[in-house]
């Protein structure tokens, strides 16, 4: 065990930094710096000595890298602030941009981001404003404009104790983070009050994210229970609604538990549930 | 004893309009340039060229969304709520409108058909609102589609010797 840390201790002090591209879908630790592709030929010392000599050294290609969630701007180089794996994504068709780096990293606390898609608890109504509980430091502001068909005179039927999907259009933080029911064309798309009846619990972060991947299997088989309703929002609430009481919470526990089980213990629970 | 002393003006009352209308355009460039000289040392920038050389191409952004995509929120299954199923359909196929480029929107009319009645459409209407001489230029095609023809203009003939 000592050994181990010792040499975990000497490499992290030795300070290098690695190549972004050599360390991906690896484990990374806070206070590692990661140096971009372009800038690994400039300081790799033994490693890339068979390439041929550029004639304009000095001129790097400046191609335009988005450093995600995780990541921080350091110099030229990636800073690495939160421990996880570190996944990147190319650039997509327009191919203007240099891709994408972020850490894919797990936690509970969720800090408000513009632009996400949140379930939020009105907690207080104060004049024109509605007070929303999302999960983070502060409770977000919605105005009662902010609905889709609300005008002044005529005023969205919320009630405090509501749900509410929304999304944040000021979340940084040095302001109270704002939300609205509304897309920018002013359609509802979705938001705004979440019906009657269901269950709202909480999962962590990575759970949610890993649920809305496009081909998730997970929700491939859930669906095809028994008939459901689910809201995802992206602060870790989930709304589950089913015909009855006893569905609903087998949902709930399903989509609790199944964050640490394997494919197979999945599998298992599932044909067992399809047989009752 | 008067006129030995000359009256000096000061620097201020020198700019003012009324004293440069007696000025030649050349003492008047002088002082705008003066002028402007003053006005722009007086601004105050940044001298660091190396700031412009560090400048780097690397955004920080916090949010999940540019890098996974990810599903629209609100899901249904099995019917429990057609609204939201449709909901479902459209955004996520916004999301996969660069996959599917093949399929174009289907049209009612296919364009050669639109060009065919546009053609017809000219000589009808234009036949409704020629006057009645020249109504005798329009005349009709073997299909039964008006058309109008083009007739030489009648034109002042010089009588020939």
């Amino acid at each position: 065990m000592a050994g181990v840390m010792a040499v975990a201790a000497e490499s992290l002090a030795g300070g290098r930094a690695r190549a972004a591209r050599t360390v991906l879908d690896q484990v990374v630790l806070p206070g590692e710096e990661l140096l971009l592709p372009e800038q690994e030929d400039a300081e790799g010392p033994g490693g890339t000595g068979e390439r041929p000599l550029r004639l304009n050294a000095g001129v790097r290609a400046r191609v335009r890298v988005v450093c995600g969630p995780g990541l921080r701007r350091c110099g030229d180089r990636l800073l690495v602030t939160k421990c996880g794996r570190l996944r990147y994504k190319e650039p997509g068709g327009s191919g203007g941009g240099g891709g994408v780096y972020w850490v894919d990293s797990q936690q509970k606390r969720y800090v408000p981001v513009k632009g996400d898609h949140v379930i939020g608890i009105v907690t207080a109504k104060s004049g024109d404003i509605f007070k929303v509980d999302v999960g983070g430091s502060e409770p977000a502001s919605l105005s009662y404009l902010a609905f889709e068909g609300a005008t002044k005179r005529n005023r969205p039927n919320v009630q405090v104790g509501d749900l509410i999907y929304g999304q944040f259009v000021v979340a940084n933080k040095d302001m109270e983070p704002e939300m609205v029911c509304i897309d920018s064309c002013g359609r509802a798309n979705g938001m705004g009050v979440i019906g009657q009846d269901g269950l709202l619990f909480k999962v962590t972060l990575g759970l949610i994210r890993k649920l809305l991947t496009p081909d998730c299997e997970i929700l491939q088989e859930v669906g095809k229970l028994y008939p459901l309703e689910i809201v995802f929002g992206m602060n870790g609430r989930i709304w589950v609604k089913a015909k009855t009481i006893q569905q609903t919470l087998i949902l709930a526990n399903i989509l609790e538990a199944c964050e640490h089980m394997t494919a197979d213990q999945r599998k298992q629970i599932f044909s067992r549930l399809a047989e009752s | 004893m008067a006129a030995e002393r000359k009256t000096k003006l000061s620097k201020n009352l020198l700019r003012m309009k009324f004293m440069q209308r007696g000025l030649d355009s050349e003492t008047k460039r002088q002082l705008e340039e003066e002028e402007k000289k003053i006005i722009s040392e007086e601004h105050w920038y940044l001298d660091l060229p190396e700031l412009k050389e560090k400048e780097c191409f690397i955004i920080e952004e916090q949010s999940f969304l540019l890098c996974e995509d990810l599903l629209y929120g609100r899901m249904s299954f099995r019917g429990f709520n057609p609204e939201v199923e449709k909901l479902m359909l459209q955004m996520n196929s916004k999301n996969k409108t660069e996959e599917v480029e093949g399929e174009t929107v289907e049209l009612d009319v296919s364009d050669e058909e639109m060009a065919r009645r546009y053609e017809t459409l000219v000589g009808t209407i234009g036949k409704k609102f020629a006057k009645k001489r020249d109504r005798v230029n329009y005349e009709e095609d073997e299909n039964g589609h008006v058309k109008p023809t083009v007739k030489a203009k009648k034109m002042f003939l010089k009588p020939q010797d």
